[in-house]
C-alpha cells in the first residue's frame, strides 16, 4: 500500500488506550449492509464498513462457464474479488492480480464449506466482490457482503459468514483494523465465522504475534464476527420482512 | 442461455409495441429514465462520482499522478478513460479479458471526453518535457440495465467536473485546487424499434433493438462524437433528428452533472 508522501508512524494507541480513530481496541468500525442493492444480480449486497465500499453480485445456480469445470456431483463455486482502480491512494493497475487471485480462491474455499452445493450438480454459484473504495480489511467486508448476496440469491447453506480482521497495534491486540492501523501495526488476521458451528472457514495471518496474543485474537475475532452476524441477518430481515401496514420496520 | 431464450419473445413484443408508439415500461419515444448522480462517491478517489440511469447504475473514479509527457506533446499531460464491464453487473458479462462491447463502450467514451477537449491538456503539464499530471477516469459498471455508454460517460463527466488535483500530496504546490474542466460533453444514445427510434433504451430494447446510435454533444453546441453500433440502418434525416433530440438532452444532463443531483 503505502500513501504518497508517508511519514513517520503515526501514533496508533493513546495512552488511555484509545486508537487512531477514537476506537477502543475491541471496537468495530461503523458497518452497513444493504442486501439486494443491484437489479440484474439473482442475489446482491453493498457492505460500508468504516472507509470501506465493497458491492457483492451473485449468479446462478447456472450454467459452468468454462465448461470443463463442470462437476456431476455439486456445484462449482466460482468467487473473483476484484479492485477498482479508484479505490487506493495509488491508482491500482486495473485487473486481477496475484493478490486478488488468492483472495478469490480463499474466498470461493470459505463458500464452498457452508454452501449445499451438492444440491445442485452440474451448475455453477458464481460470486463477484468489487471493492470499490479500500481501507484495510477489505476481504472481510467482501466476504460479508458475498454472504448476505447468497443468502439473498437463495442459496442453500449452512450459515451466513460473518468476517473480521484483528491485528496487533503498538504491541495490542486490536479488533477490525483501519488502514494506518493495518500499514504500521504488527500483525493482520482475517477470519470468518460459521457462527453455528464455531468453526472458522477462513483464516489468514501476516505478522507477528506470540502464542497467548494469537489465543486473545482469535477469541477477539468470534466475538467480532457475532456482533457482524447480527447486522448481516438485520440486513436481510430489513429486506424481506413485511412491515406494519402504514409504518416501516427499522 | 436462458435469457436469450426469452429475448425473442420479448423482442417481437417490445417491437409491436413501438408500433403504436408504446415502451414497455411505459415511457414516450423521447424520454429518458430517471437520471441521478452522485459527486464525491469513493473517498480515495480525486474525484467520483455514482451516475443513474434508471436501474443502470455506473461508477467513475478520477485519479490524478505525476508522470512524464509524451516525446511528442512534451507540453501536454495526459488524460485516459477506461471502463470496465465487470461480470458483477450482469448475467450476460464473464471474467476474462475486455470483450468487444467493453472496449466499444471505453473507447465511445474516451473519444467523446478527448474530442471535447472536456480537459485542457496544457493545464496539467508541471514542468514541460519532464512532469505533468496523468489523469485517469476509470469507469466500473455495477448494473446494467441498458444504455451502458450514456451513464458511463455521465458518471465519468461528473467526476472530472468535481475533481481536485492533489497538488499537496504531490509535493508540487502548497494546496489542492480543482480540476479545470473546460467542456462538458454529453452522450445521448439512441435505437431504432421497427420505425420509432427511442431514446435511452433498457437492457431489453437494446436485445431487440435494429441500429444504435450514441450522439455526444457538449455545451458550446458542438457534436463532438458519434457511433453507430449494432446490426441496423439510420437515414440521414434519422441521423438530424436525434441530434437535435441529443442537444436537449444534453443541456439537461449537463445540468444534472454540474449540480450534482438531479
Amino acid at each position: 500500500m503505502g500513501s504518497v508522501g508517508a511519514k513517520d508512524v503515526p501514533v496508533l494507541l493513546s495512552p488511555d488506550g484509545l486508537r487512531i480513530d477514537g476506537r477502543r481496541l475491541d471496537e468495530l468500525r461503523p458497518i452497513t449492509i444493504r442486501a439486494g442493492a443491484l437489479r440484474q444480480a439473482d442475489g446482491s449486497a453493498f457492505v460500508e464498513w468504516g472507509m470501506n465500499k465493497v458491492m457483492a453480485a451473485v449468479y446462478g445456480p447456472r450454467e459452468v462457464h468454462p465448461r470443463h469445470l463442470q462437476q456431476n456431483n455439486k456445484a462449482v463455486i466460482q468467487c473473483r474479488y476484484n479492485m477498482a482502480a479508484f479505490s487506493v491512494d495509488e491508482r491500482k493497475r486495473p485487473g486481477l492480480d496475484r493478490r486478488s487471485q488468492e483472495i478469490s480462491k480463499v474466498i470461493g474455499e470459505a463458500f464452498d464449506s457452508v454452501v449445499f452445493a451438492e444440491e445442485f450438480p452440474r451448475t455453477s454459484i458464481d460470486v463477484y466482490i468489487e471493492v470499490l473504495q479500500a481501507n484495510a480489511g477489505t476481504r472481510c467486508a467482501g466476504l460479508v457482503a458475498a454472504s448476505v448476496a447468497l443468502a439473498d440469491a437463495g442459496i442453500p447453506m449452512v450459515d451466513l459468514l460473518p468476517a473480521v480482521a484483528v491485528g496487533k497495534v503498538a504491541g495490542a491486540i486490536a479488533l477490525d483494523l483501519k488502514k494506518e492501523e493495518d500499514n504500521f501495526g504488527e500483525a493482520d488476521l482475517p477470519m470468518a465465522l460459521v457462527p453455528q458451528s464455531g468453526r472458522l472457514v477462513l483464516l489468514q495471518m501476516e505478522g507477528h504475534m506470540t502464542e497467548p496474543e494469537l489465543s486473545k485474537a482469535l477469541d477477539l475475532g468470534v466475538t467480532g464476527c457475532r456482533a457482524i452476524y447480527e447486522k448481516m441477518k438485520a440486513a436481510l430481515r430489513d429486506r424481506y420482512s413485511v412491515g406494519p401496514v402504514g409504518g416501516s420496520s427499522a | 442461455m436462458s435469457e436469450e431464450v426469452t429475448a425473442e419473445i420479448l423482442t417481437s413484443h417490445i417491437l409491436e409495441l413501438a408500433q403504436s408508439g408504446k415502451r414497455l415500461d411505459g415511457r414516450g419515444a423521447d424520454e429518458y429514465r430517471p437520471i441521478s448522480v452522485e459527486p464525491g462517491f469513493v473517498a480515495t478517489a480525486d474525484g467520483s462520482a455514482l451516475a443513474r440511469i434508471g436501474d443502470t447504475a455506473v461508477l467513475s473514479g478520477v485519479k490524478l499522478e505525476l508522470g512524464k509527457p509524451f516525446p511528442d506533446t512534451p507540453n501536454a499531460g495526459v488524460l485516459t478513460t477506461n471502463a470496465e464491464l465487470v461480470p458483477l453487473s450482469s448475467p450476460t458479462f464473464e471474467p476474462g479479458p475486455p470483450t468487444p462491447r467493453a472496449i466499444e463502450v471505453s473507447r465511445v467514451v474516451d473519444r467523446s471526453i478527448r474530442a471535447a477537449e472536456t480537459i485542457d491538456l496544457t493545464k496539467l503539464c508541471v514542468t514541460p518535457g519532464e512532469k505533468t499530471w496523468v489523469c485517469y477516469a476509470d469507469i466500473h459498471v455495477l448494473d446494467h440495465s441498458g444504455n451502458l455508454i450514456d451513464a458511463a460517460q455521465l458518471a465519468a463527466v461528473t467526476a472530472l467536473l468535481h475533481a481536485t488535483v492533489p497538488a499537496k500530496r504531490f509535493g508540487v504546490a502548497d494546496a489542492d485546487y480543482p480540476l479545470d474542466v473546460q467542456h462538458v460533453p454529453i452522450e445521448c444514445t439512441f435505437v431504432r424499434l421497427g420505425d420509432t427510434i427511442v431514446v435511452d433504451p433498457t437492457f431489453d430494447e437494446e436485445l431487440a433493438a435494429q441500429g444504435r446510435l450514441t450522439i455526444a454533444t457538449d455545451e458550446v453546441a458542438r457534436v463532438v462524437a458519434m457511433q453507430k453500433g449494432l446490426v441496423g440502418a439510420f437515414s440521414p434525416e434519422d441521423v438530424k433528428d436525434c441530434v437535435r433530440r441529443a442537444f436537449v438532452h444534453g443541456d439537461r444532463m449537463r445540468a444534472i452533472a454540474r449540480g450534482g443531483s438531479a
